[in-house]
């Protein structure tokens, strides 16, 4: 694979996982930022690590849906949308982890 | 250098939509933002389409540079006010690329998309032509390039900046957290190199953080006055973000971006890997 090829672009939240992505290797922070009236689309959700330092931020997807791909370990997810902020923690490991992100004023 | 010639606020930006000589241009991560809504009138620019070579690794030319330009509107005369997603990586990126090709007035938005749309200031998703012009660039500027050897060259004796995230810096992870991990090359940082991550130059809205604020970050790093700066990312975007920090806003001179950043010196053979938090011996 070119290494080049998807830079740091940041790719398209409600798209399905890449086949080419090992879910059995990758540690996957997933979920669906929530306000009052539901799914959030286009909240930016950023992802700390855990010193509180910033590691990497999304937009979320038309049905508010974020994916990061990290490393075992606790991070912290902080969401930040017109409808307010929200922040939540997860203590991560290697596969599939969904998280509950909820914003509101 | 000051914040006055190279940054513009989102409310001037609002107030300057339209105006004569001034052009948005919209430079984003994810090339389809800029379709699903844009700052009224702007045109975009492909990081990747329009400024990679599309076959080997490197620039486009002076000449297709220039094509670019015209096609595009933009005028040797016109202030250009770059802004973009992901905290105006890709932003930076264009205007240390447009810097790199001599253009006088290149300016970024503070905050970038984000803010603008965090502020639910208006976005337009109406086509954007506007009339060619005859751009004219100069020769590349390489003393704010850095190229691989030079940065072999600087460990232990030029200031380096890693300005990706600590677990990217330490060797934890390969790749910025909204990219699969796997990659080719090893894990790790250039020996010497201070950790400055480029998301502590910034608030989280995108804004820049004061220029007090600014000058105490690298100081407290132990970046050295007098020496030489060379930044680097994982492909150069983010550490565009630390070179307009350190040069344009602080005024630093002898500044450089290593755009082969790390997906290069990562993939090198023979060059020395510091592994783990610390910057490592030379």
């Amino acid at each position: 694979m070119s290494v080049d090829s998807s830079g740091c672009a940041a790719p398209d939240q409600a798209a399905p996982m890449p086949a080419s992505v090992d879910v059995e290797k990758e540690t996957v922070i997933t979920g669906v930022v929530k306000g009052s009236g539901g799914p959030v689309a286009g909240a930016y959700v950023r992802l700390l690590d855990a010193t509180g330092e910033f590691t990497a931020e999304v937009v979320t997807s038309p049905a508010g849906g974020f994916r990061f791909f990290a490393a075992p370990g606790t991070w912290t997810l902080r969401a930040l949308s017109r409808e307010g902020n929200g922040d939540a923690t997860v203590a991560a490991n290697r596969g599939i982890n969904e998280v509950a992100l909820t914003v509101g004023s | 250098m000051s914040r006055d010639t190279v940054l513009v606020s989102a409310s001037w930006a609002e107030e300057n939509i339209g105006a004569a000589s001034v052009v948005f241009v919209e430079v984003d991560e994810d090339a389809s933002a800029y379709d699903g809504g844009h700052i009224e009138g702007a045109v975009k620019i492909d990081w990747k389409k329009d400024l990679q070579d599309p076959i080997r690794r490197d620039f486009v030319s002076k000449a297709q540079f220039e094509a670019l330009l015209s096609a595009r509107g933009i005028g040797n005369d016109d202030t250009v006010v770059l802004y973009g997603g992901n905290n105006n990586w890709f932003a930076a990126y264009a205007y240390w690329y447009f810097s790199l090709y001599g253009h006088r007035d290149v300016r970024l938005l503070d905050g970038g998309r984000k803010k603008w749309e965090l502020d639910n200031r208006p976005l337009s998703k109406d086509a954007v032509s506007r009339p060619a012009t005859s751009y004219s660039a100069q020769d590349q500027d390489l003393s704010i390039r850095a190229f691989r050897d030079q940065v072999v060259a600087a460990i232990g004796t030029q200031n380096l900046v890693d300005v990706r995230s600590p677990d990217e810096y330490a060797g934890r992870l390969l790749a910025p957290a909204h990219l699969p991990q796997e990659q080719a090359q090893r894990p790790g940082h250039i020996p010497t190199a201070l950790s400055v991550p480029w998301s502590k130059a910034a608030n989280e809205d995108g804004t820049f953080k004061s220029d007090d604020d600014l000058r105490a970050l690298y100081a407290e790093a132990g970046l050295e006055d007098g020496k030489a700066t060379i930044a680097y990312c994982r492909i150069g975007e983010r550490s565009s973000h630390t070179w307009f920090v350190l040069q344009e806003l602080l005024g630093h001179t002898d500044v450089r971006n290593y755009d082969g950043s790390w997906t290069e010196y990562g993939s090198l053979v023979g060059v020395p890997v510091a592994i783990g938090d610390e910057p490592g011996q030379a």
